[in-house]
């Protein structure tokens, strides 16, 4: 009898420091983008020992991301698409971006090797138009003189799911082809005229692979991964560039923050010389009246942790850190706008 | 067996040319043979659909089975992440769906059974439970989700049982309802014969009587809301972390393999194949339970 | 047959049997109220919910092949065809295999393989659907895409009708994949059914048919199928209800696009499929949100109808 209440009772001490250890724990939750999902992910996994603090982020896409913090469901919301001002200032939402990421262009045609096929944007644009058709169209073999080019129909893929990828995307399309522009715009899920679609970023790769003659769009991160055959664009100073993180820490580097308010920086077709076209930092969204200011103290915390030890993580994952003056800026911006103290 | 060929009357054709008789016998039994091949064609094609769904989860599933399965939580790729919490939020989904459906699938097939027997009523009342018993699963969640985690503001592992609870209904509704009607009204005349009073007779005799149908009813009900993933999608969400608040958020595994098969990630794709072993393998048990007590008892 | 129970008169002084009962017979009358009460709501929640996009594009909702979350059109008729071709596509190629298989379960196989091979094509129906999707994408759709379709394109590249409903390029995914994967989703269901109903028929008739010597064939031709022919088309609506309203299955092959084309191959959606896809995303409010729900009302019509017609042809035959 007497070993079995001793026992017992060590049994609930011990549960009820494990439970007062559970609750010394903020869990924040946030949900969007799933071009970000893995930097925030592996920063919550690397501070959670740090800071106490766990994170739930759910990738359901951008678009659900920003529609879930509206709805105040979650502590954040995460977004490949910049909000416009006047939807953050109807939701009470502040805006601030973590990270930057490129996207590659990924094709599948035989005889091709990675990096060598070389491609514009409104040739891309045209592709996905339905304008040009065949691999061995004029000028995708103008653009590529010393390549042998089959008569291969061309398979465009694009996301299937709404995703902030195809917002950047999309949106690099638009500048570089009126017609899409009008016809078709950018968004986190578009009209698509021509191809397939596949779920997820591992659709579209998988779908890509296997059909002779695709081509498809995806995080520079997982085409770097999986070893995707990946094609040169040329940039706005003219000159062909492969997706290397080289080409994107230079068009990150062009770029001016000073001009754009609410941090909504677009990043695609950035100057200089060897500077990767298609590029976008990807934000998060925190109320400016939260229900729960410990919450919005944590998330504050948590994403400050992310840009003062967590630079190294996001570069193993080809992610390009943002400037030491814009994380300034966004403590400031947090500061001003945020209650709730670090 | 060829036709018979008793030449009967003056009329031409097989009754009176045995040579037409024997060509039209052999060309009935050919045809028969084709048409029988290719119903063992058939049925061999149905089984080998069977085998090659179950050898692609064995052949890809078993290959991340491992103890990590089972202790870790989901985790960020590279991390050697499990599927903990999606199996207990699974388990504890499933388990109050069905205390909160069964309780209310066997109310409403108490009454068709005995209260209401063809009455307008009981008529309407079934075939809304046959209605819901096919519905499209995917509108029950997007129902509860206007009903629940829209006014509430939130996703839960309650609004989740709820969409869960909602699919139990009608098939326990149907067990229900099949089981006591196959009870002899001998039974239930004795108890009352013997003084009981109606609610007695139902809840002592009937349900005694049709119990091992009734459970092998919440087997199969529980079978199959353990592998909906839509009705999920939009109540409960999901959760990376270790949670059993019924308040918050809750993994559940058909929607986390739902999010790692589309997922970008190798370490991610196996788990997803895991999951769908492990989701299958309960399942399948699940109805094989269920066969072997309906077999028991009778 | 049942019949109702007559009450002998009150016990008295037993006030549990005067209150049980009442109490209990209540309970049972007030869910059975509450199971209508669950579907009127689902239909009133549905409908109400798309009500804007109504109001917006009138009856040419149902017609408009637009749908754009850019310029905020949209139209139902690309998911209503989607979610209507592949479910039909389906019945044809699960049908045949149906019946072939409730024809061997209750007349070709011996007595001792009939309940582990019924069995078996029962736990196919068991298989949640999310299975059905992994292994469409993972193990079909290659399949297709780099032996099947390009088979089938060059095979009948040229012949006038045939080379449109079957042209490239073969990505794998679309509709006749997707109808597919529905196929063998739905062929447990009719195939069980359709042995249910075959076995209803009285042996005497089979019997007295074999015995003026009829082949098998001839037997399920001439006796079976037009005895249970209400029934076995019942079977089927049950199959078609089914393939209507799958998601999971359907959302990893159908390849999201917003197109009517009559490649067999193309891809297009479902309206479970554009729901699952595109929910998420819909800002509450919008006339996105608005439209999907609306879509959810009209597969709910349709699921309805066909599974009204199916109860009332099956009902009969199998139950009381």
């Amino acid at each position: 009898m007497r070993p079995a209440i001793t026992a017992a009772a060590i049994g609930l001490a011990a549960g009820l420091v494990a439970a007062q250890q559970a609750q010394a724990d903020i869990q924040i939750t946030g949900a969007g983008s799933t071009f970000a999902a893995p930097i925030y992910a592996k920063w919550g996994d690397a501070s959670s020992s740090t800071t106490g603090i766990k994170l739930n982020y759910q990738a359901i896409g951008s678009g659900a991301g920003i529609n879930q913090i509206n709805n105040r469901t979650v502590d954040f919301g995460a977004s490949d698409m910049p909000v416009a001002a006047d939807q953050l200032t109807a939701h009470k939402l502040m805006q601030f971006p973590t990270v930057i990421g490129g996207v590659d262009i990924i094709v599948n045609i035989p005889g091709v090797k990675p990096n060598q096929l070389k491609l514009t944007g409104p040739v891309l644009a045209d592709i996905y138009l339905g304008t040009i058709t065949k691999w061995n169209d004029k000028q995708i073999v103008a653009l590529n003189p010393g390549l042998k080019l089959p008569s291969l129909a061309i398979a465009p893929v694009h996301r299937a799911d709404g995703s902030g990828t195809t917002f950047v995307f999309t949106d690099y399309l638009g500048m570089q082809s009126p017609e899409w522009k009008t016809k078709v715009g950018s968004s986190t899920s578009v009209a698509w005229p021509v191809g397939a679609g596949a779920k997820g970023s591992d659709g579209v790769a998988g779908t890509v692979h296997q059909i002779k003659g695709g081509i498809g769009y995806d995080e520079s991160a997982y085409a770097e991964q999986n070893h995707l055959t990946t094609a040169l664009l040329k940039n706005k100073a003219g000159k062909f560039v492969a997706p290397t993180m080289a080409a994107f820490e230079a068009s990150a580097g062009n770029a001016d923050w000073s001009k754009v308010q609410n941090f909504a920086i677009d990043l695609n077709n950035e100057p200089g010389a060897t500077s990767w076209p298609i590029e976008s930092a990807t934000f998060v969204l925190l109320p400016i009246d939260p229900k729960d200011a410990n919450q919005s103290a944590a998330v504050k915390k948590f994403f400050d942790w992310g840009f003062t030890h967590g630079s190294a993580i996001a570069k193993r994952l080809l992610y390009i850190p943002l400037p030491a003056s814009v994380h300034n800026a966004i403590r400031a911006a947090w500061k001003k706008d945020v209650p709730g103290t670090m | 067996m060829s036709a018979s060929t008793t030449a009967a009357g003056a009329h031409p054709g097989p009754a009176r040319d045995q040579g037409v008789a024997r060509a039209l016998g052999r060309r009935r039994l050919r045809s028969n043979r084709i048409i029988e091949a290719l119903c063992i064609v058939a049925t061999v094609l149905g089984l080998l659909l069977l085998a090659s769904i179950l050898v692609t989860l064995i052949w890809r599933g078993a290959a991340g089975l491992s103890l990590t399965v089972f202790t870790n939580n989901t985790k960020p790729p590279g991390s050697h992440g499990g599927l903990l919490n999606a199996i207990v939020g699974t388990l504890i989904q499933t388990g109050i769906g069905t205390l909160i459906g069964t309780p209310i699938g066997l109310m409403v097939g108490t009454y068709l059974a005995e209260y209401g027997h063809r009455s307008w009523l009981a008529d309407t009342v079934r075939f809304v439970s046959d209605v819901l018993l096919s519905a499209p699963s995917i509108l029950i969640g997007l129902f509860v989700y206007e009903l629940v985690v829209d006014p509430f503001g939130g996703f839960s592992g309650i609004a989740g049982s709820l969409a869960l609870a909602v699919l139990v209904i009608p098939i326990v509704v149907r067990t229900t309802e099949d089981m006591l009607q196959l009870i002899p009204s001998e039974l239930r005349e004795a108890a009352v014969a013997l003084g009981a009073p109606k609610w007695t007779v139902i809840v002592r005799i009937c349900y005694r009587a049709a119990k091992d149908g009734i459970l092998t009813g919440i087997l199969l009900a529980v079978a199959r809301i353990a592998g909906e993933t839509a009705p999920l999608l939009f109540t409960s969400l999901g959760n990376l972390n270790w949670s059993i608040s019924l308040s918050q958020p809750m993994a559940s595994l058909p929607v986390t393999i739902y999010q790692y098969a589309g997922s970008a990630f190798n370490d991610w794709v196996q788990l997803a194949w895991v999951g769908a072993l492990l989701i299958t393998v309960g399942v399948l048990a699940l109805n094989i339970a269920a066969r072997l007590v309906l077999r028991a008892r009778s | 047959m049942q019949q109702a129970i007559a009450l002998p008169a009150s016990r008295s002084g037993r006030r549990n049997s005067r209150l049980g009962d009442p109490i209990f017979a209540g309970l049972a009358r007030g869910s059975g109220i509450l199971v209508l009460l669950l579907l009127g709501s689902l239909i009133l929640s549905l409908f109400i919910g798309g009500l804007p996009a109504f109001r917006r594009f009138g009856f040419n909702f149902l017609f408009s092949t637009e749908w754009d979350p850019v310029h905020q059109v949209f139209g139902a008729a690309v998911s209503v065809y989607g979610t209507l071709i592949t479910s039909v596509l389906a019945l044809v190629f699960a049908v045949p295999l149906a019946f072939g298989i409730a024809f061997y379960l209750t007349e070709l196989a011996p007595s001792w393989l009939r309940r582990p091979v019924g069995t078996a094509i029962e736990l196919l129906a068991a298989i949640p659907s999310i299975i059905y999707g992994m292994w469409g994408f993972f193990v079909i759709v290659p399949i297709m895409s780099q032996y099947i379709e390009p088979t089938l394109i060059n095979l009948f590249d040229g012949i006038p009708v045939l080379q449109d409903l079957f042209a490239g390029p073969p990505f794998g995914t679309g509709i006749f994949t997707a109808a597919m994967i529905l196929a063998v989703m739905v062929l447990p269901f009719i195939a069980a059914t359709m042995r249910d109903v075959f076995n209803t028929v009285p042996p005497v008739f089979k019997e007295s048919a074999y015995g003026v010597g009829c082949t098998t064939w001839e037997v399920m031709r001439s006796i079976v199928l037009p005895y249970t022919r209400v029934s076995v088309v019942g079977g089927i609506m049950l199959g078609l209800g089914r393939a209507l309203g799958e998601t999971m299955a359907v959302t990893f092959v159908i390849g999201n696009a917003d197109r009517i084309s009559p490649n067999l191959f193309s891809s297009s959606n479902t309206i479970a499929s554009i729901v699952a896809l595109e929910f998420p995303e819909s800002p509450t409010g919008s006339l996105k949100l608005a439209s999907l729900l609306a879509l959810g009302f009209i597969l709910f019509v349709i699921s309805f109808i066909v599974l009204a017609i199916s109860r009332m042809l099956l009902r009969p035959k199998l139950k009381a």
